[in-house]
């Protein structure tokens, strides 16, 4: 008897309440009826006793020691089918609540079951199988098709299409060759790649997405810390007004019913399931959101502030136009990038990787020197070539124009860098840098607007020009440039004051410092950038602005599904105890409701794993 | 003081949640605990010269539920 798993007692008291009720029926044996009973009461009861005794011995008084107390009360006054049928009912309610939480909690194990199992690395010039942990940094890993990266590495051979979708949520593979970084618990659709490993075992960034999801699971709402104390305050004071009841009116069965109802499961468990659900669901899509208060904080935002560089736009500057003076685009292209061949500054990337797409081999520049602030002079094909701003050819005597400072103005008015070329006393034309907007940026800011978002504004360290031409291609409502990183906090902190929460989403690189001290930091693309998974209070795993709108959406969803399981279980509280005191609900009734109540609040939290954003 | 996390066998119910908190809480020189309930660890924060790992462990199996390791 002592053996008997969970399930197999609610199935045995279940049946030995059917018989005792067949025969009572049947109007047969009224003493093995009741023996029936006592036997489903005990077998079922069995273990709740076990567990408030073993409570008990510690001081503490759980549930199971009132509907111990509740259930022997029955006995005792000859009440054998509520005894048998409380028991029944209290274990059949707790069989079904560990199956379905354990639902709620499904896409942890998923995501778990996703993480690899074995490595193949190359020891001695033979390829040897290895557990993933087993792996050291620097090693060379070899990846074939269908198989998981163990490791965070970069790629040294090979090339391959690789299924981010556990770490992004983005289900399109991607590319990967030399020199590209991949993550562990990825998988491999098609190709072969070998791997150099930078991250290993609990470093890499799948290790920590997972620690964080399990912790953000078990952070506390603030709604839950709240109800929790209700329930510390209301299970002794239903006890007590047991206690008062049966001293005034000597009715046992009421007094016994108020002990099974005294404790609120459906309202304390009512939260935390539906943010379990909530992270659960976000985690799946590339949405890390870090625990239940910041759920409570996304749901209820007024004000967005974005980030300019790396965010609202792609953070890489792209030559977006040539024009040449007196000479033809091409060979202005080709000329300039000729003279910054090795130049590291980014307006130099920007334009040699726009001369890559164009010409196969570049001239070698001679004397090639960096003039601060101004820009770069070089000789190509014998020919003294100057690139850089208005100072660089002032300096030089070089005349601009009004017909190209005019077309300079205008360029810099669109929040474009022009860059100038001169050779030779001419200026031969300008090149335009821009950082391009990212493609969803415009459709982001409208659906914020649409979302009921009251501001959603930009903040930047740029230049005025570059952000008010960005603002205004975005429609945003308010920006502010030139802003030194400590500006951008007390900007967040009197916004917050005007409107109500912020929250601030960045790249979690630049702007690390704001996203942490803002009221709620959202970071954008933080796959590989750790400083970013752990300042901010939400991170987006993919660099792709639509993310930030599934997790507002996501989380308006889980804050409205906490709100329908609170609203729920506070009814039932009332129904509860309303039928108890008018004599409706009994013993066995009373527990029927409180378990159902419990299970119905489980399987709403459920409904929010299924949950998808038009996103 | 040192900072054990307790790896139990799975929660089911949330007012084990509060059982273990209290009981564990109870012991001498507990500074902190609190139960992770939907990962089913219990983290403590203890002063080693004043109780052990092991007479946690043993508070946390004495109310039922067994440990499974101790990181």
């Amino acid at each position: 008897m002592l053996k008997l798993e969970k399930g197999q007692r609610v199935v045995i008291s279940g049946l030995l309440i059917v018989f005792s009720s067949a025969l009572k029926y049947l109007n047969l044996y009224p003493i093995v009826r009741d023996i029936l009973l006592i036997l489903s009461a005990v077998i079922a009861g069995y273990p709740i006793f076990l567990n408030a005794y073993r409570a008990l011995k510690f001081r503490i008084l759980g549930i199971e020691a009132l509907v111990t107390l509740a259930v022997t009360g029955a006995i005792i006054i000859g009440e054998f089918f509520e005894a048998a049928a409380v028991t029944f009912l209290f274990m059949l309610g707790s069989y079904l609540e560990a199956k379905t939480l354990e639902k709620t909690r499904s896409s942890i194990k998923e995501l778990l079951d996703l993480a690899p199992d074995s490595a193949k690395v190359i020891r001695d010039g033979i390829e040897v199988e290895v557990l993933p942990d087993e792996v050291k940094k620097g090693e060379t890993v070899v990846i074939r098709p269908g198989e998981k990266i163990p490791i965070d590495g970069i790629v040294i051979e090979g090339s391959a299409f690789v299924n981010q979708a556990p770490i992004t949520g983005e289900p399109i593979p991607l590319e990967k060759t030399d020199g590209d970084e991949v993550f562990s618990g990825t998988i491999i659709e098609s190709g072969f790649l070998m791997v150099r490993a930078n991250k290993v075992g609990e470093d890499t960034t799948f290790s920590r997405i997972l620690h964080l999801v399990e912790e953000a699971q078990d952070k506390k709402a603030k709604t839950q810390k709240f109800l929790e104390i209700f329930a510390r305050y209301y299970t002794p004071s239903i006890m007590a007004l047991a206690a008062i009841v049966f001293l005034i009116t000597f009715d046992i069965r009421l007094a016994l019913t108020l002990l099974v109802i005294a404790c609120p499961g459906a309202l304390v468990i009512s939260t935390p399931v539906s943010i379990v659900a909530g992270i659960g669901n976000g985690a799946k899509h590339g949405v890390l959101i870090k625990g239940g208060e910041i759920i409570e904080k996304l749901g209820t935002v007024s004000v967005v502030a974005f980030d300019k560089t790396g965010t609202l736009t792609v953070g890489r500057p792209k030559v977006v136009k040539l024009k040449g003076f007196n000479t033809t685009e091409d060979e202005l292209l080709r000329i300039a990038a000729a003279a910054e061949k090795y130049s590291e500054h980014p307006l130099a990337k920007a334009i040699l990787e726009k001369a890559n797409t164009k010409f196969f081999d570049l001239p070698t520049p001679k004397n090639s020197t960096l003039i601060p602030g101004q820009g770069v002079r070089a000789e190509v094909e014998e020919k003294e070539i100057l690139i850089g701003n208005r100072k660089l050819m002032a300096e030089n005597n070089l005349e601009i124009s009004i017909e190209i400072e005019e077309y300079l103005k205008s360029e810099e008015s669109e929040g474009k860098t022009a860059v100038i070329v001169g050779s030779n006393q001419k200026i031969l034309g300008t090149i335009s840098i821009a950082d391009e907007l990212r493609e969803d940026a415009v459709l982001v800011v409208r659906e914020l607007k649409q979302m009921g978002i009251k501001k959603v504004v930009m903040l930047t360290g740029d230049n005025k020009n570059a952000a008010a031409y960005i603002a205004k291609k975005l429609d945003l409502d308010e920006f502010y440039a030139e802003l030194l990183p400590e500006d951008k906090v007390s900007i967040l902190q009197n916004l917050q004051q005007q409107y109500g929460r912020v929250a601030m989403v960045g790249d979690g690189v630049n702007d690390a410092p704001a996203l942490a001290l803002s009221d709620l930091g959202v970071a954008m693309g933080g796959v590989g950038t750790d400083v970013a998974m752990e300042t901010a209070d939400v991170v987006l795993m993919k660099a792709e602005l639509k993310k930030l709108l599934y997790a507002l959406d996501l989380s308006r969803k889980t804050v409205k599904n906490m709100k329908q399981n609170i609203y729920f279980a506070i009814f039932v509280v009332l129904v509860l105890l309303v039928g108890v005191l008018a004599k409706v609900v009994f013993l066995s009734s009373g527990m029927l409701i409180h378990e159902l109540s419990v299970i119905l609040v489980i399987l709403n939290a459920i409904r929010l794993l299924g949950f998808k954003s038009k996103f | 003081m040192t900072v054990k996390t307790f790896q139990l066998e799975t929660l089911t119910c949330p007012s084990c949640a509060g059982k273990i908190e209290a009981a564990v809480k109870r012991l001498e020189g507990i500074d902190d605990v609190s139960v992770l309930f939907t990962s089913s660890r219990v983290k403590v924060s203890f002063d080693e010269s004043q109780t052990d790992q092991r007479q946690i462990q043993k508070t946390i199996e004495a109310l039922g539920f067994d440990v499974l390791s101790v990181k």
